[in-house]
């Protein structure tokens, strides 16, 4: 596809990452002539130099041509005015990212009135992400599935679960049938594992489990399965007002630690249910003061990610039992996976995944769309969700059947208000909704999950 | 909070309490009164939960934050106020606990209200007892504690800003322990003068001893019916000019000790303090002439009730209920004044009502002057601002408790005046009010409910309100 991106900061960066491997030709503009040359070099794309506002400078990179336009410039008044200019010039489907919460409630208008086909608000997915695992502190990572129906958790193995030396076809016993481990890493090696596979001590799992049913296996495995009660957030930033908004909804007690006065004063007033507390986060007593080892949770959201993971170190040091931290620009993700935080967000690579998401859902207008993509286990495993749309050579056949690619896995098929954990006797119908988790990339149609 | 150092601290202080209770176990033996098993058995009791409480549980993080500090402050308070109420409930004096507690919190508080009509029958050693409360009371528990238990780490000025009467508390010395032995070598040093003086004056020495005590924490409790009426003026005078010491600012001995005179007579809030003692004394001797027919015997009486109500004391050598209006108005008004800060007295502070009454001028010099900038400043030192925003909060909560107090008693049925003074003379630490609870009455008069709401304001009054108002916080009882 044609794609047209304005701004390359982290996030465009990212994306242009992400979308030039997929196989798209980009053409990225920004301000910043030695942005675009670095990107030139690194990626296999078009660059221009130049404002992405102006409608000369957006022919010349060729908008007319362009069937998606992404604005990801650090202004939101820019990115929603590219996106006008690029509607009114091309007929491409246009992407704004607007973070400013004052905008937040005019979403609909926005799409409404100027067009916009979506706007996205890292921010605000962060801050949701980050509320979800704080509600399920037992998991280190959750993407949900068919309108939050399905969810895929991950949790890291330990003694006290009953699980070591359990093989996985015998797993279903002890968990109950509608659960199914879908990837599993150790050691740094990322799998999807057959029902040979047996379960150590260390191992990272992710399973899939309906959302209902996800409190119930926690319980059985030993693990909390109720939300946590208290949280001390350090970083009164806009996630942090994203998220303590989401958690004081859910009578959840919030601490604010932020060391702006002025900020301060305006949580204060957004936010009357949270304790705001003015300081500096790094200050050891300061956080002793603010009730750290009693928190039953801490979430370190400053712009620093140094300073994000340290003091989540800190507070595991500490005791803490859930640690939330936010990484904005570090590309060591891998390291952190060896350290003691129990989740990491990343805003980047959730706005990359939704956009690349919707992208790819472009891509097969007519057909059998990609309705969600999740990337777990750091970018290595993608978990998608296709809706089945018309008849093709794989549905009505059973599972068995089917010639899968390797290293792909069918969890899930939801059938209405059925949610089918597949075995090789099922089938796949038309207006079957299914969950593939695959190490493949790129996939942008059901039919792709089959081997050549 | 740290909850395991909040507790190994109170262990400390029922240790103190136990160790303390010698002094009057030793009184009941020298008079052979049978009263002392029931300060002997309390002793035990306290001892034993001291020990229960610090025996082998010393906590590892004895960090205490400003929280904690004034959490400890209020619970201490309302633990020895039980603990010391005792002896008064086992030995059958006070038969009813709530009395007792009454007794006891007008004790420890320094207020010297009490709700007994003949207080001669009672036995020695609970009269030592009871005026040793005010002793101990009125440099502070914890203070106390700190003096002798060397707790390290910054954190534990915490206590000392909850226990310190005032709008700032400043160090003598740098450390804790070293400041709260300073404080308290003055406070014994002064009170042991103080019975010199009087055993000079042929008292005898078991009243020479208690009425100290009772001057030291500017308490008030008498060990006669009508207080101080039935000493030599002498001994009258030496307790008033005691008093009028007592309720100065300690940091003022302490300069002096330092030889900084200078400095020490240049403390804006001693000079005011001395100033209103003057005026006061001056104005209520002239109003009262008539009465007495002698102007040497107006001056004396005028000067001790003025001493006596403005360090809230609340020794009387007169019955100031039947003086013109004219000297209960000024009395009342000292009431509110209180001593200095940094004193054994209670009351609102004279720094404070100094600091208001700039900030009042200053707000009248921003109607003249809009643009006008103005510092507030005390002893040639600018306020900051956040004592400042305190202090207002400070008043208003003041008022606010005195105001829903004298609603809630007011449900007894007695007349405004009394409830009006019965409020300010508790929570002002002072003892005595205007008529009905006037000094020839006592506080026996109101109901159990009315009597607890007045021991909240004793120890509200007495903590300078916020550690009491924290108890009722929800959060403060939250972990989180």
């Amino acid at each position: 596809m044609e794609i047209l991106l304005v701004g390359c900061g982290k996030v465009g960066t990212a994306l242009v990452a992400q979308l030039s491997q997929e196989g798209h030709s980009i053409t990225v503009i920004d301000s910043n002539a030695d942005k675009v040359e670095r990107i030139k070099e690194e990626f296999d794309v078009m660059g221009m130099a130049g404002n992405g506002c102006s409608a000369t400078t957006l022919v010349e990179a060729g908008v007319e041509r362009a069937e998606v336009f992404i604005a990801v410039t650090g202004s939101d008044e820019l990115n929603l005015l590219c996106c006008m200019f690029a509607k009114r010039t091309g007929r491409c489907c246009t992407i704004a990212r607007v973070r400013n919460p004052m905008y937040s409630r005019e979403v609909d208008f926005m799409k409404q009135q100027l067009g916009i086909s979506v706007i996205i608000n890292p921010e605000l997915m962060a801050a949701k992400e980050i509320s979800r695992l704080l509600r399920f502190p037992a998991a280190s990572k959750i993407d949900s599935f068919a309108d939050d129906r399905v969810r895929l958790i991950k949790f890291p193995v330990t003694e006290t679960q009953g699980l070591v030396g359990f093989k996985l076809r015998d797993l279903g016993s002890k968990l109950g049938h509608d659960v199914l481990v879908c990837a599993v890493e150790r050691d740094g090696d990322v799998s999807i594992p057959s029902g040979e596979f047996q379960v150590q001590n260390g191992d990272l799992l992710t399973i899939l489990v309906p959302s209902g049913r996800a409190g119930a296996l926690f319980g059985k495995l030993h693990m909390p399965n109720h939300s946590v009660r208290s949280a001390l957030v350090v970083g009164g930033g806009t996630i942090g007002y994203y998220l303590t908004r989401e958690l004081v909804e859910n009578k959840i007690r919030v601490r604010i630690v932020d060391s702006d006065y002025r900020r301060c004063e305006q949580l204060s007033v957004l936010l009357p249910e949270a304790t705001i507390l003015h300081g500096d986060g790094t200050d050891r007593r300061f956080l002793m003061e603010a009730g750290l080892p009693l928190a039953e949770s801490f979430v370190s959201l400053t712009n620093i990610d140094e300073e994000n993971i340290l003091l989540a170190l800190y507070a595991k040091r500490q005791g803490v039992p859930k640690i939330v931290s936010k990484i904005n620009r570090l590309e060591f993700d891998d390291l952190l996976e060896g350290m003691d935080v129990d989740s990491v967000v990343y805003p980047k690579y959730l706005i990359c995944d939704y956009i690349v998401q919707y992208i790819r859902a472009l891509q097969n207008q007519a057909g059998n769309n990609v309705k969600t993509l999740y990337r777990i286990l750091d970018n290595r495993v993608e978990a998608l969700e296709f809706t089945v749309d018309e008849a093709s050579e794989l549905t009505g056949v059973s599972l068995l059947e089917l010639n899968t690619k390797p290293n792909l896995l069918i969890c899930c098929i939801i059938r209405g208000d059925q949610i089918i954990i597949p075995r090789g006797y099922d089938r796949i119908h038309v207006g079957d909704t299914v969950i593939v988790v695959t190490l493949e990339r790129g996939m942008h149609d059901i039919l792709d999950i089959l081997a050549d | 909070m740290n909850r395991a150092m909040i507790s190994f601290i109170l262990g400390w202080i029922l240790l103190c309490l136990g160790a303390l209770m010698t002094l009057p176990l030793a009184v009941a033996l020298i008079y052979r009164e049978s009263a002392g098993i029931s300060i002997a058995v309390t002793m035990l009791i306290s001892l034993a939960l001291g020990l229960l409480m610090t025996v082998g549980r010393r906590p590892k993080d004895r960090t205490l934050y400003l929280r904690d500090g004034f959490f400890i402050t209020a619970v201490t308070w309302i633990v020895i106020s039980f603990i010391g109420s005792l002896p008064f409930v086992f030995s059958g004096a006070i038969p009813h606990l709530v009395d007792a507690l009454f007794e006891t919190v007008s004790g420890f508080t320094t207020t010297g209200a009490s709700i007994l009509s003949d207080v001669e029958s009672m036995p020695r050693c609970l009269l030592f007892w009871r005026s040793f409360t005010h002793w101990i009371g009125g440099m502070g528990v914890l203070v106390f504690l700190l003096s002798l238990l060397p707790l390290t780490g910054g954190t534990h000025v915490n206590l000392m800003k909850a226990e310190s009467p005032g709008p700032q508390v400043e160090k003598l010395a740098p450390t804790v322990q070293s400041t709260a032995k300073i404080l308290y070598s003055i406070y014994i040093a002064l009170t042991l003068l103080e019975i010199v003086m009087l055993l000079l004056g042929g008292m005898s020495l078991f009243d020479s001893v208690t009425l100290s005590f009772g001057t030291a924490g500017t308490g008030g409790f008498g060990i006669r019916n009508d207080s101080i009426a039935s000493y030599s003026t002498y001994c009258q005078n030496v307790i008033g000019v005691f008093m009028i010491l007592f309720g100065i600012n300690f940091n003022f001995y302490f300069y002096l000790l330092l030889r900084k005179v200078q400095r020490a007579f240049d403390m804006e809030e001693v000079r005011m303090y001395l100033w209103i003692v003057g005026v006061a004394v001056l104005a209520i001797a002239l109003n009262i002439v008539p009465i007495y027919q002698n102007g040497w015997l107006a001056l004396q009486r005028a000067f001790f009730q003025v001493s006596s109500i403005i360090t809230t004391t609340g020794y009387t050598t007169a019955d100031f209920d039947l003086w013109p209006e004219f000297s209960k108005g000024v009395l009342v008004l000292l009431m509110f004044v209180g001593a200095c800060a940094g004193s054994t007295g209670g009351g609102i502070k004279v720094s404070r009502c100094l600091i208001l009454m700039r900030t009042m001028r200053k707000e009248l010099k921003r109607l003249l002057h809009p643009q006008s900038v103005e510092k507030i400043s005390l002893d040639g030192k600018p306020v900051a601002h956040e004592t400042l925003r305190s202090m207002n909060v400070f008043m208003v909560t003041y008022i606010l408790v005195f105001i829903v107090s004298i609603l809630l008693i007011s449900l007894n049925e007695f007349d405004f005046t009394t409830n009006f003074t019965a409020v300010a003379a508790t929570l002002n630490n002072i003892g005595p009010g205007l008529n009905l609870v006037g000094p020839t009455q006592n506080f026996a008069l109101y109901s159990s409910g009315a009597k607890l709401v007045l021991i909240f304001d004793m120890l509200a009054g007495r903590l300078e309100l916020f550690p009491m108002m924290l108890l009722f916080s929800k959060q403060t009882w939250r972990r989180f």
